[in-house]
């Protein structure tokens, strides 16, 4: 550990809370239809877009009316993007865009990739530069990178609405919400961050790959593609999904220590924003504080033994004879995995971000963190993606955890629990209890049925090792295989890398085919584990945006300060360890605890 | 439903274009224009030649070449020995041979494996092997020992294409490049701190080298390999 890498977490945690209040406040005035810096510029292809789509941005949706056309809107975007990959060496797709001339990847991959994308979970069995073209990573990928963050967000918005609405059931409009997010949030961010990234070495060209022949006589083929445009959606969404198979480790989707900081800020901007968005639309900015204390002290927490972790070396090092402490000119460390540029604490910290957001993106490979290093992202996903979360559905996540937290408290003290003047009663509990356990429900069922089938068996990479009779009952495989089906439930997209779906012997998807199992339960798991909670948060915004407003009295528990925190944090964890913590036991844990080698 | 299902339709074509097509063209044109090197990948040219590029690491070993006088191959990829006259870069797990720019991976070698272990007792027997001098059978750089290297030396990178290695992990292989070309090890620690790069902002991520420049430089110095 050093200073610099200390420095750096802090300075990070500073930078981003002063960059997220501002963000929250502008899109408080958005999506309550105020003006702000950038209407001269939207105001007129908003209008235009509401006219293309035949929409009345005025009507307020009822919560099923909103969530109907969220749901048909997705059922689109899955079918077009199915296409689209399916048809990538169709005749129409012109040679330019698809300079390697590569194929379609099987209907199981592709299956499992289009589910993945609509989900914001972004989970690939495909390695992009051997399996994609450019045109199926912009008009599929790209596409789904901001559609998908869209309505992540504006589900969250919805919910907001339903929380502090004073009368009527309607919770806004799907389709104005929508064009908002898109024009308003997502644009100008994403056109400022690409144009930062390409400055800085995110390649962004439609070249085909490049030939080298390197002064020590061997040849070097360079992948190449427009690059810079996904990849700043990509964080900016919360998405995930690399260009390049080794995603934000590879140099040219990260090039820099500084793309490094910048790209981790990108990634939780937006979720910390709306944090302060909540408050901002409660009309009680402490409301907002307490839930950014309370994401933040568990933010911290993560990153600090990830650090430490990390920075210790791995029992495998230590058996080889290395020396893992910081040297003159080496800040040591468990290396295996992580790219000299970013360090142990650069890709701590990345990984931290990218797994307590529904993020995904990887900048050193996780299955080679060491046991408690691998336990944090694990300990972050059986949080749900409520520490910060993915765009829009940490917020909605958490909220739904909040509402938890108030019943319980109010049965603590023996009142009807009240959350921001309305009475909760046994349908909202109902409602969010349901949608806070039905995605540990997927990643579980998911789990055991991988891991007690020959079939799910089969995408353990780890099958031999040298000691050769343990193969797969190995804690590492149990991680691999339980990492898997977590990830794709909390739609995050990251993963023991060594989990396979794709046999792929040749670039260009020659010869390859698509692990049916893993790819059909990973494609319903991460299905299943976005809709269900999303129709719950929505079903909660219709039970509450009707409920009368009773002013507070003086036994009405309060949400917006320290005790509550506290409250709201033990209610995360309670949650989170009942559920996972027997299943983490049997993975990263042991390993952690032990110097054996498997 | 009628309507949501119009809409929807409309919807994902509009936003297909928008978002799929002009998005990602207009960031490609603008970067094309405002920053030409770096949205092509900051490629290094030598004589008109293409050697590579600044991002992206690269193997310095030689063909090996049998007794056929043909290269040797080994299960249909070149048998390759790293060159002691140039630095080397960090492991790479890439198929097709280390540092293949067409395919990026991981190792995905775990915390408590025993490949893992093994794969770094094998790195680090070629790294003591390729910085010792075979005549004399002493380490160029006195008193090294599998204690005393650097990490990144001989665990594999994330991308199998990292651009840079760690500096002591440069001043090791430096005592072994100034002996082989004959140059005073203090121009050779010259030419590393040259190429260098320090922290992001002055605090974020680490120090490196670029393995890259450094060599071509060192090759410019002593006009060839030497």
């Amino acid at each position: 550990m050093t200073f610099a890498g200390w420095l750096t977490i802090v300075l990070f945690v500073v930078i981003l809370t002063a960059l997220a209040f501002p963000l929250g406040q502008y899109m408080a005035n958005v999506y309550t239809g105020k003006r702000v810096f950038l209407t001269p510029v939207f105001a007129w292809p908003e209008r235009l877009l509401y006219k293309v789509l035949r929409v009345d941005p005025e009507l307020e949706q009822d919560w099923k009316s909103y969530a109907k056309s969220l749901i048909v809107f997705s059922l689109a975007g899955w079918l077009l993007l199915y296409v689209i990959l399916r048809t990538q060496d169709a005749f129409f797709v012109p040679h330019a865009l698809n300079p390697l001339g590569y194929h379609s990847a099987p209907w199981n991959v592709t299956f499992n990739t289009v589910s993945s994308f609509m989900t914001n979970t972004n989970w690939q069995f495909y390695s992009g530069e051997t399996t994609m073209s450019y045109l199926s990573q912009m008009i599929g990928l790209t596409v789904q990178n901001w559609l998908s963050a869209g309505i992540g967000i504006v589900v969250a918005v919805a919910l907001v609405r339903g929380i502090i609405g004073r009368s009527g059931k309607g919770i806004g409009n799907f389709w104005q919400d929508m064009v908002r997010t898109i024009l308003y949030v997502l644009a100008p961010l994403s056109v400022f961050a690409a144009i930062v990234l390409a400055s800085q070495g995110v390649i962004a060209n439609l070249t085909s790959y490049l030939t080298v022949h390197t002064i020590t006589g061997l040849t070097q083929t360079i992948a190449m593609g427009p690059v810079a445009g996904q990849e700043a959606v990509k964080e900016l969404g919360t998405n995930g999904g690399g260009f390049f198979n080794t995603n934000s480790a590879h140099p040219f989707e990260n090039p820099t220590q500084f793309t490094n900081f910048f790209e981790m800020l990108l990634v939780l901007i937006i979720p910390a924003a709306l944090i302060f968005f909540y408050g901002r639309m409660t009309g009680n900015r402490r409301q907002g504080y307490a839930i950014y204390a309370t994401v933040m002290l568990m933010f911290l927490g993560a990153v600090v033994v990830a650090y430490i972790a990390e920075a210790h070396g791995s029992p495998a090092q230590h058996a080889a004879g290395l020396h893992t402490g910081v040297i003159s000119g080496s800040t040591g460390g468990n290396m295996e995995g992580k790219e000299q540029r970013f360090g142990i604490a650069g890709s701590a910290l990345f990984d931290v971000i990218t797994t307590v957001t529904s993020c995904g993106a990887v900048n050193s490979a996780i299955e080679s963190f060491t046991g408690i290093g691998g336990a944090v992202p694990f300990a972050n996903l059986s949080a749900s993606e409520v520490i910060f979360g993915g765009v829009g559905t940490g917020l909605y996540s958490i909220l739904l955890y909040v509402l938890l937290a108030v019943f319980i408290g109010g049965l603590m003290v023996g009142r009807t629990p009240e959350w921001l003047g309305k009475k909760l009663e046994a349908r909202e509990i109902k409602l969010a209890g349901l949608g806070i356990l039905i995605t540990p429900l997927a990643a579980l069922f998911c789990t055991a049925l991988a891991v007690a089938s020959k079939a799910g068996r089969a995408s353990i990479s780890e099958v031999a090792t040298s000691a050769g009779k343990l193969g797969i009952h190995t804690p590492q495989a149990f991680s691999e295989s339980f990492y898997a089906y977590l990830s794709q439930a909390n739609n995050n997209g990251s993963a023991f890398a060594g989990y396979t779906g794709f046999i792929q012997p040749n670039a260009g998807n020659l010869g390859s085919h698509g692990v049916s199992f893993a790819d059909v339960l990973g494609g319903f798991d991460m299905i299943f584990a976005r809709y269900a909670p999303i129709l719950f948060a929505l079903a909660v915004a219709g039970a509450l945006a009707g409920k009368r407003v009773t002013p507070a009295g003086l036994g009405t528990m309060r949400t917006d300060n320290g005790t509550f925190v506290v409250l709201l944090i033990g209610v995360i964890i309670l949650v989170g360890a009942l559920t996972f913590f027997p299943a983490l036991l049997l993975g990263p844990i042991v390993q952690g605890l032990t110097g054996h080698l498997y | 439903m009628k309507r949501d299902i119009v809409t929807s339709i409309i919807g994902i074509i509009v936003f297909t274009v928008l978002l799929g097509l002009v998005y990602p063209l207009v960031i490609t044109g603008v970067s094309q224009v405002a920053f030409p090197g770096d949205a092509n990948g900051q490629q290094i040219h030598l004589d008109g030649k293409l050697v590579g590029s600044k991002l992206i690491g690269q193997n310095f070993a030689s063909p090996v070449i049998g007794k056929n006088g043909k290269p040797e191959e080994k299960e249909g990829e070149l048998v390759t020995e790293p060159d002691p006259r140039y630095f080397q870069s960090r492991p790479s797990a890439t198929e097709g041979g280390a540092d293949n720019a067409a395919a990026s991976t991981f190792s995905n070698h775990g915390p408590n494996s025993v490949k893992t272990k093994e794969a770094d007792e094998e790195n680090i027997k070629a790294y003591l092997e390729l910085n010792m001098n075979t005549t004399t059978k002493t380490e160029y750089d006195p008193g090294l020992t599998v204690a005393k290297i650097p990490v990144d030396a001989v665990n594999s990178s994330a991308s199998g294409l990292d651009p840079e290695i760690s500096p002591a992990n440069a001043w090791i292989q430096a005592h072994r490049v100034a002996a082989v070309r004959h140059l005073p090890l203090a121009t050779v620690d010259g030419l590393i701190a040259k190429y260098t790069s320090g922290r992001g902002l002055g605090f974020s991520g680490e120090e490196g080298v670029n393995v890259l420049e450094l060599n071509l430089a060192l090759d410019r110095l002593t006009g060839g390999a030497g």
